[in-house]
């Protein structure tokens, strides 16, 4: 939908751009020009800044750290520092260090969590969105537009509500510090947004396809599972990596919740923080190996992450 | 269905009575519960099954999430449970409210809360500013809008020692350079309580811009380009065709993309706790910070729980008006 109507700016835009009217607002036009590269470009570097100067700390010894200094090779001389207490510097990459155990333990732990309530929560909400656009239930005395409210005012919900209740349940039902129960917790924080991404995009596609299908001879869940998913996968990419993004970064049910078995990344990184004496080579270089992931999916697959976000804002 | 349902029921029963030491099989047995209950959707009503079981694990699984923690939270709430303590729980009726009542901590938290929530309208000015800026014919956008997109998906705790602790630290930090640099003796982030709200504010703002901004960009793209070449033609400068033209149209998403942004904001906790644990003075404290410090420093679950209930029903009751208001205001004008 939004793509449609970037297209169709973009050809509006070429017809109008020499006509001469425009023309005539040139030096205008110029102004302006510089004025949004300007706040372009500020902006990018505020954005970029903080990663580059983690990365850059990384690699620098204390005097370097107080002397403010920016650029690598011109102004001090990179150091493998705080990598090597991580023990994932090249020299200690392939010797035994407990650092490193912990850290790959910890990031093991933050993996299988996020993917897993990922994977789950586009799995529940999916059907449940596909469920909603399709068909229309009664519940006591509650439609559609009641079931869909529902999901969505978990979104409302503070974490903090549940958190208290969920830490003496979990006691009860031996989960605590359990992955399990983090999965839990994660695919429920996700559904509403995963429900709200796929709704959207199950609208989308038209009924007819599936009554054809029907038709055809196949049943509800044979058409679902065989024409819809794959029309709607990117739809279902786009909820998967937000929901990974979340999920990964959820910190405040993490430091609740675990303790020494199931803790996840960023548990790690704020117990670093809190430490005296703070070593900045080596907090950089764990902040930065905690967030290269998401840079990574960031610049990859930011197509789908903006998708995803802008399908709640376009009706 | 029912005897399906009762035989479970006794099973539950029974794993109460024979008193394991935990109560994971009461958790299996909802979950084979919930397979009956889906498999007997199908048997029973057909087609009309099938239908109701897409929604139904979901439907069960956010019920077995969210409402009976809240209905075990309200009981929690009005009882004394210290879980540090062995004497386990004992109600205490209303003497939480009390407590909660004079606890001037919890109410500065809530006032702290509107406070950031007022931040998010400079939010929005910067974010639209933003999303009209991308949306001009740029080059490079893709650079630009991976750029304006990483911000939100770095982890808010590493992001609170990227730009809390390091580059905001007062002796060494790049920022603490420039401010000096700029005629600010003596930078100090998180010193006074005025200059550490606005801080928080601001970094929290970094991380969150790239949503609101993209969710407006979205909304602009989808505004035909017909409408501002009319009303250029009509004879509005560009000014005035954008209060004319593009910010009405763009009400209604602007709106949702403040309520979201509120009902997030309304989390805000991560960084609070990773950086300044709330203070100087509890002046950065946001009420999900200040629950989890009082369940940390004192493990007291029912008075945090009780807190946290009072905050769920401020948070429904605000967020309804607003809906409301939203509604009001969208409507005339689309």
């Amino acid at each position: 939908m939004s793509k449609a109507g970037m297209s169709e700016a973009n050809m509006s835009g070429q017809i109008f751009k020499d006509s001469a009217t425009d023309r005539s607002f040139r030096p205008k036009w110029f102004t302006g020009r510089i004025f949004v590269y300007g706040l372009l470009i500020l902006w990018a570097f505020i954005c970029l800044f903080p990663i580059y100067w983690t990365l850059t700390t990384s690699f620098k010894m204390a005097p370097d750290v107080m002397k403010g200094n920016l650029v690598p090779w011109l102004d001090f001389t990179p150091k493998w520092l705080g990598w090597k207490s991580l023990g994932l510097s090249p020299d200690t990459i392939g010797a035994d260090s407990t650092v490193r155990d912990e850290f790959m333990k910890r990031f093991t732990n933050s993996a299988i969590t996020s993917v897993t309530s990922s994977v789950l929560a586009v799995m529940l909400g999916s059907l449940a969105a596909y469920g909603l656009s399709r068909f229309s239930y009664k519940f006591l005395w509650m439609g559609n537009s009641d079931i869909s409210f529902f999901f969505l005012s978990q979104l409302i919900l503070p974490p903090v509500v549940l958190a208290l209740p969920m830490l003496v349940l979990y006691k009860e039902l031996a989960l605590l510090d359990t992955r399990i129960g983090l999965i839990l917790l994660y695919t429920l924080s996700v559904l509403p947004i995963v429900i709200w991404i796929m709704r959207d995009q199950f609208s989308s596609i038209p009924t007819e396809l599936e009554e054809a299908a029907l038709v055809d001879g196949l049943s509800i869940w044979g058409a679902f599972i065989t024409i819809i998913l794959p029309i709607a996968l990117p739809g279902m990419v786009a909820a998967f990596i937000l929901s990974l993004v979340l999920t990964w970064n959820e910190y405040f049910f993490a430091a609740l919740l675990t303790s020494t078995h199931a803790n996840t990344l960023p548990v790690m990184v704020a117990s670093q923080t809190g430490s005296q004496g703070i070593s900045w080579w080596s907090m950089a270089a764990l902040s930065w190996a905690a967030i290269l992931p998401l840079i990574v999916i960031g610049v990859v697959l930011e197509r789908y992450i903006i998708k995803g976000m802008a399908a709640g804002a376009i009706k | 269905m029912v005897l399906l349902a009762l035989a479970q029921l006794l099973q539950v029963q029974g794993v109460h009575d024979f008193g394991l030491t935990s109560w994971r099989p009461t958790l299996y047995a909802y979950i084979l519960w919930a397979i009956c209950l889906s498999w007997g959707q199908v048997l029973l009503y057909g087609e009309h099954g099938k239908r109701t079981l897409f929604v139904l694990p979901a439907a069960l699984f956010v019920i077995s999430l969210t409402v009976f923690p809240l209905l075990f939270g309200l009981v929690i709430a009005f009882s004394d449970w210290n879980l540090s303590s062995p004497a386990g729980r004992s109600f205490n009726g209303l003497s939480n409210v009390r407590q909660m009542w004079a606890d001037p901590f919890y109410w500065n938290a809530l006032l702290n809360m509107v406070w950031y929530v007022l931040a998010i309208l400079v939010e929005y000015a910067i974010a639209f500013g933003l999303a009209l800026a991308l949306n001009a014919e740029i080059r490079a956008r893709k650079f630009f809008r991976v750029a304006f997109l990483l911000p939100l998906m770095l982890s808010p705790v590493a992001v609170s020692w990227m730009i809390g602790k390091s580059m905001l630290e007062a002796r060494f930090g790049p920022v603490a350079r420039l401010a000096k640099f700029l005629g600010w003796e003596t930078p100090s982030f998180f010193g006074t309580p005025g200059v550490a709200k606005a801080t928080i504010m601001l970094m929290d703002a970094w991380t969150f811009i790239p949503f609101m901004m993209i969710m407006i960009l979205a909304g602009l793209q989808a505004i035909p380009k017909e409408l501002n070449e009319a009303a250029k033609v009509d004879g509005a400068n560009g000014w005035r065709a954008f209060w004319e033209v593009t910010f009405p149209m763009m009400l209604p998403v602007s709106i949702t993309a403040i309520l979201i942004r509120i009902i997030f904001k309304l989390k805000l906790a991560d960084i609070v706790i990773a950086v300044t644990s709330g203070g100087p003075g509890g002046a950065t404290d946001t009420v999900t910070s200040f629950i989890f410090r009082e369940y940390r420093d004192r493990s007291n679950v029912g008075y945090g729980t009780l807190l946290a209930m009072f905050y769920l029903v401020v948070i429904i009751i605000v967020m309804t008006i607003l809906m409301k208001l939203a509604d009001r205001f969208a409507r005339p004008r689309t």
